[in-house]
């Protein structure tokens, strides 16, 4: 069985979906995160729909991976990283005092820019881990229930059904990086953070991952970081665009349906961006 | 100009460098055969007279002549093995709470006494032993231990202060920073995508550190266990002061015992028959082969776990 982590403490319970589809599965609002003394993001605010693929996309630097990293209290983990304003998860604010980010980042997964399988450990148990740390999944029947579902899921099923107790580091990058997909889906989250999830791979790889994500969009949230335009127009409906200003310091430039921001840019800068005149 | 396109370049240096790592590989490969070679000819006479009986006779008399190494195997053994189980938890602990828990400030110096604490000379850890440990062993410890397990063989009999768990714990106190400083070093190496992985499943600070950091860690760890049971084996003066020098097997934790390393230092001077001091000799053979086979046994060890985890 899913983990459905219902509320952030044990204490406060929150109004979760089920009363039907919201219109906002995440809502982040003058969101500022600062890396020891230095500002790195500034003042974003952006709504995130439920099941759909939304873009974040600018040049190297911008900040889209602090944004992406605030948004399942991971930001914080860095040593002196901080973060101010409200990120709400179905209108609860995952930064109010009280909240255990633990109990966010079941709810909210990730995947990371590079492929980081847990190498002492089969790809079975891989997949398990996060189902593992809240004592489920204990007997193989259960693992290989939830394995052959989320490998499924990951389109990874077919490539490693026969070596499931092989180590996860015995795949190939483009494997390595589906395992990580599926082990975050295992613990079954409301919301999929990717940072940038293909940019180690080969095209296949890569064109493999982007399929996979129109299909996960169907039951998840999924907010994916690429630097890489053509990628963002292919998988998302939505694309929010970021630029560090004049002081170095990450902003929301823009944000939109997808391909009214790709045709029909409002912004100077994003149009300067797309049509390849910077970044 | 004239030159061939490909030719390599630097190849005397190449070749200069690698004759430096192949003569220093050899010279030590021929220092062991020669440590080997001396102790073994220093002891053929107690080889001859006594054959494998020496192996497994517990008698030691020097003045009739009768000589057995089984005590002080034991001794060394038996000592070594529970000074390194204690240091194993205690060092790695401090390690994952030094590398992991412990705010910088207090982190930063608790390492550097630690590490402080690996260069202090045995001998004082043996002074330790013998005026502090030991009398408390014999007075409050020893006692409390008995009153609770006294049924147990291993804690049964009479308490002098000195003797093997005295000596064991004064071994796991000398070895505990060796294996705290080391595992600490390989816990901080420990990469940051591995850590952030099993947070972002949802995993606690102590979930990520036994589940994701600890066992990335492991061989490090094990190699730091290694070293310090190696220096256990070996270690001379402390155990001699507080183990209580009786060639006996005991099995009580609070009797008296002997090892290898001990009644080679103690008696040595006094030996004045060829066999005695040829006997003292094969017991610097066998601590020897002691440590070599303890050394290869747990690097096998670690090879065929690692491979069973990441070949599978
Ligand atoms: N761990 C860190 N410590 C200090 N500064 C950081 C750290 N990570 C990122 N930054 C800074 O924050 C800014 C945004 O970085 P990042 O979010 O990684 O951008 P992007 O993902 O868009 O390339 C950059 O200027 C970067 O130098
Ligand atoms: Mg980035």
């Amino acid at each position: 069985m899913p983990i459905s982590a219902d509320v952030f403490t044990a204490t406060a319970r929150g109004k979760r979906s089920g009363e039907g589809p919201s219109k906002v599965q995440l809502s982040v609002r003058s969101l500022s995160a600062h890396y020891g003394k230095r500002l790195a993001i500034r003042n974003v605010s952006l709504d995130f729909k439920p099941r759909t693929v939304t873009a974040l996309i600018g040049p190297s630097g911008c900040g889209k991976t602090t944004l992406l990293r605030c948004l399942n209290r991971i930001h914080e983990v860095t040593r002196g990283a901080s973060v101010s304003g409200v990120v709400e998860l179905e209108g609860q604010d995952i930064y109010a005092p009280g909240v255990d980010p633990v109990a966010v980042r079941r709810r909210v997964g990730m995947v990371f820019q590079r492929p980081n399988p847990f190498p002492t450990m089969s790809i079975l148990d891989n997949v398990v881990a996060g189902l593992r740390l809240v004592g489920e999944c204990r007997s193989r029947g259960e693992k290989l229930e939830v394995a052959e579902r989320t490998l499924r899921l990951a389109a990874l099923w077919d490539e490693v059904k026969d070596k499931l107790d092989r180590s996860g580091l015995s795949l190939s990058g483009g494997q390595q990086q589906r395992l990580c997909i599926a082990r975050a889906l295992a613990t079954e989250p409301e919301v999929l953070l990717m940072d940038e999830p293909a940019s180690a791979l080969d095209p296949i790889s890569t064109a493999k991952i982007e399929d996979l994500m129109s299909t996960l969009a169907e039951r998840y949230t999924i907010i994916v970081v690429t630097h890489n335009m053509q990628q963002a127009a292919r998988v998302s409906q939505e694309t929010a665009f970021m630029l560090a200003g004049e002081d170095g310091v990450g902003e929301l430039v823009e944000f939109g349906p997808t391909t009214e921001l790709f045709t029909r840019p409002k912004d100077r800068r994003t149009e300067d961006y797309i049509t390849g005149r910077f970044g | 100009m004239g030159e061939p396109a490909f030719r390599p370049r630097y190849r005397v240096g190449d070749r200069l460098f690698a004759w430096a790592l192949n003569l220093s590989t050899w010279f030590y490969v021929a220092l062991i055969v020669g440590l080997f070679t001396v102790l073994l000819a220093g002891s053929w006479l107690a080889i001859k007279s006594f054959g494998l009986h020496f192996l497994v006779a517990s008698s030691w008399d020097p003045v009739t002549g009768h000589f057995g190494a089984l005590p002080f195997i034991f001794g060394t053994i038996v000592s070594s093995v529970i000074a390194i189980a204690i240091a194993a938890v205690v060092g790695i602990a401090a390690a994952a709470y030094l590398a992991e828990f412990a705010p910088p400030l207090i982190a930063r110096p608790l390492a550097f006494l630690i590490e402080l604490l690996a260069a202090v000379p045995s001998v004082v850890y043996g002074l330790w032993g013998l005026f502090v440990l030991a009398p408390v062993m014999r007075s409050a410890i020893g006692p409390a231990i008995q009153s609770k397990l006294g049924w147990l063989p291993l804690f049964s009999g009479p308490i002098y202060g000195v003797g093997m768990l005295t000596a064991s714990l004064i071994l796991a106190l000398m070895i505990v920073p060796t294996v705290a400083a080391i595992s600490r070093d390989f816990i901080e190496g420990v990469a940051v995508d591995q850590r952030e992985a099993m947070l972002a499943l949802g995993a606690t600070t102590w979930e990520t550190v036994r589940r994701a950091v600890l066992p990335a860690a492991r061989p490090g760890i094990f190699g730091a266990c290694v070293l310090a049971l190696g220096r256990a084996l070996g270690e001379t003066i402390a155990t001699t002061m507080v183990i209580g020098n009786r060639p006996a097997i005991s099995a009580s934790l609070f009797a008296p015992g002997y090892t290898l390393a001990s009644v080679i230092a103690n008696e040595f001077t006094e030996a004045t028959t060829q066999v005695y001091i040829s006997t003292l000799i094969g017991l610097g053979l066998l601590l020897f082969v002691i440590s070599i086979v303890v050394n290869a046994a747990a690097r096998i060890l670690m090879h065929t776990v690692l491979r069973n985890v990441e070949e599978r």
